[in-house]
């Protein structure tokens, strides 16, 4: 049996060696079809990627992402839906362009 | 022992009836008079002694923030069984219902969650023939 609670605080600062972090896994849904409620997003994380995670701790990612700028939240009604904004990480590659590392 | 009833917090009673009835199709199976308000509840047609539905009133001060945060959160307080969810998102969305989630595959189901104007989010839920629904 898998320490269950470590790997879900492994998942939370994204140090899983075996699954993918759940922040990355937010963002892939979200930009694969955007306008997302806490509530979908909790059950495609659980369901298609099979994350143990509690909805506070998703809550918690999304904040990160929110405060970081690569996801925005919108009311709709009377329901919040959050959408992946891409050009901060436009605005880093503008900045910082990748360039082909040469081993010399 | 059964479940017999199970209720939803709505805003207007006969709004509410009116969408329950007209908009999703179920039937009125008491309305009996109690004070400023009804015992109101609804049938499905398709088991017309299976279980109630009861249209409560929002009136309690703890309904109001209860709601909102679950809401807010897209969060349903309900599930309709239907046999094909596709279709029924066809159908309301025709007739103005909105959607907070759109059909979804989800493995053994296919989902999808709509604003039922009552102050409620509402789950359809179309399990898949040979899905174990019983974990």
């Amino acid at each position: 049996m898998p320490n269950v609670s470590s790997t879900r605080c492994a998942n939370v600062h994204g140090l899983s060696a075996e699954r993918p972090d759940a922040g990355v896994l937010v963002l892939d849904e979200l930009a694969a079809s955007d306008g997302k409620t806490l509530f979908e997003i909790c059950s495609l994380l659980t369901i298609r990627h099979g994350l143990g995670l509690t909805r506070q701790a998703i809550s918690q990612h999304l904040g990160v992402l929110e405060s970081a700028g690569l996801v925005v939240t919108e009311r709709r009604g009377r329901s919040k839906f959050h959408f992946f904004n891409p050009a901060p990480l436009s605005e880093i590659t503008r900045r910082w362009p990748i360039t082909e590392r040469t081993d010399s | 022992m059964r479940i017999n009833l199970t209720s939803v917090y709505v805003d207007d009673q006969r709004a509410a009836l009116a969408f329950y009835v007209e908009v999703l199709g179920f039937t009125k199976h008491r309305d009996v008079p109690l004070g400023n308000d009804s015992w109101l509840t609804v049938v499905s047609p398709e088991s017309a002694r299976g279980p109630e539905l009861l249209l409560e009133p929002a009136g309690h001060p703890a309904v109001k923030p209860y709601r909102d945060a679950l809401v807010g959160d897209g969060i349903p307080l309900a599930q309709f069984a239907v046999d094909d969810v596709e279709a029924e998102y066809a159908r309301l969305t025709a007739k103005g219902v909105v959607f907070t989630q759109p059909p979804t595959d989800i493995g053994a189901a296919i989902i999808a969650v709509f604003d039922d104007t009552c102050g409620n989010l509402i789950q359809l839920i179309a399990e898949k023939p040979g899905a174990d629904g019983g974990e």
